[in-house]
């Protein structure tokens, strides 16, 4: 399987993120397309699944995977371009288990950014940790605006899965 | 704030499958967001437009919302501020038409997870049901419980992220006997409607949903209590 998140609709109105992750048979961070509803952004699907996001910022950390000294894979995204400015996650994997998610890079130009920013990520990657531990599919709350679910990166639980 | 899409989908299709889906779910954001001026919603709402004049599904989510009223005796509702407001039964719907997408596509196995509300098809994988975690209302970052099966639909209902509250349309006042609510059956539209409605009814949700064909539930307390109703065993992971 392969698992896709994308936010629809929003104070940007039409902001399309879409990331790419395969379930099975190894992690991996796609790349990361953006558009709006007024683009065609669906026709760069396939070149976010081969990473290629459309243009970086050049601030943040280059993509890729690196082993670390405990034993674990530091995976790196592509910096994606999306309408709210810069993103790019990081995520930790020990034994093909996510220990830690890092944003390195995310939206600081608007109100509305600054709000995903301080309030969604610590709460919900902490959700997604706990998810993943019990091998979940997916989470069903009452708690999910597209500012924090899509930084919480609930779409990581079938590494664990 | 918008609503964040989750497709669990077989990895030979994604690329074919999904631009279609997102085509859909961005119209239905286009013509049903209350949060669009322009949206055939707002138009209606306000009076502008004629039904006639609108797309078509308005008329079939309007009839729907019917049934969703007479079932729930009147807990679920398009008015539930006052203004037009079929939120409470678009996203299930839309959700649900995702994933019948899907299948058209060719996907025998995939689930489509819209702010919290699941339609999964199938199974997660070759012998293995989905598997959904609740996410606990009091308790952020914890599971409630988990519910598995093939072919089910999920919805939870409950106080969102910023204290939005869901009123009780017969005293105007916010439900607040519950912090969370979820239902399990197989068709998202219904279980996505009925847990909204069953929210708003508070303590009465328990007899209501015991009552229910097609349909389990699972209930948080605001006092952090859980109850469910005597079927809710067999989605019980």
């Amino acid at each position: 399987m392969r698992r896709i998140f994308l936010a629809i609709g929003g104070t940007v109105a039409g902001l399309v993120v879409l990331l790419g992750f395969k379930s099975h048979g190894g992690p991996a961070l796609a790349g990361v397309a953006a558009g709006t509803a007024n683009s065609k952004p669906y026709g760069q699907a396939s070149a976010a699944a081969s990473g290629a996001a459309g243009g970086s910022s050049g601030a943040g950390s280059s993509s890729g995977v690196i082993s670390t000294a405990g034993g674990g894979r530091l995976i790196t995204g592509d910096v994606a371009n999306t309408a709210y400015g810069p993103v790019q996650i990081q995520v930790l994997l020990k034994q093909n288990k996510i220990t830690k998610v890092t944003v390195l890079e995310q939206p600081q130009s608007t109100e509305n950014d600054i709000r995903i920013g301080d309030f969604a990520f610590p709460k919900l990657i902490q959700e997604t940790l706990t998810a993943q531990s019990d091998r979940i599919d997916s989470v069903s709350g009452a708690t999910y605006t597209s500012g924090g679910y899509i930084k919480s990166l609930q779409s990581v639980l079938d590494n664990g899965a | 704030m918008g609503t964040v899409f989750s497709f669990d989908v077989p990895a030979d299709l994604a690329a074919t499958a999904l631009p279609g889906v997102l085509r859909w779910l961005h119209w239905v954001d286009a013509t049903f967001s209350t949060y669009r001026e322009d949206s055939d919603v707002s138009r209606y709402g306000r009076g502008e437009v004629a039904l006639a004049d609108c797309a078509p599904e308005l008329g079939e989510v309007l009839a729907l919302c019917a049934g969703m009223r007479a079932v729930s005796g009147g807990y679920f509702t398009t008015r539930p501020g006052g203004a037009f407001d079929p939120s409470g039964l678009v996203k299930g719907w839309a959700i649900e038409h995702a994933a019948a997408m899907l299948r058209d596509a060719g996907s025998r196995n995939h689930s489509v997870n819209g702010g919290g509300d699941v339609q999964c098809v199938g199974e997660a994988a070759s012998g293995r049901p989905w598997r959904i975690g609740i996410a606990h209302p009091l308790r952020p970052g914890t599971l409630a419980t988990v519910v598995t099966g093939r072919d089910i639909a999920v919805a939870t209902s409950g106080t969102g992220e910023r204290g939005n509250h869901i009123i009780n349309p017969h005293t105007g006042k916010p439900a607040i006997a519950l912090a969370g609510i979820t239902l399990v059956g197989e068709h998202l539209t219904t279980i996505d409607a009925w847990a909204t409605a069953a929210f708003a009814m508070g303590d009465g949700a328990r007899e209501w949903t015991e009552s229910l064909l097609d349909c389990e539930a699972f209930a948080v307390t605001r006092g952090g209590d859980t109850w469910q109703t005597s079927g809710f065993q067999a989605f019980a992971a």
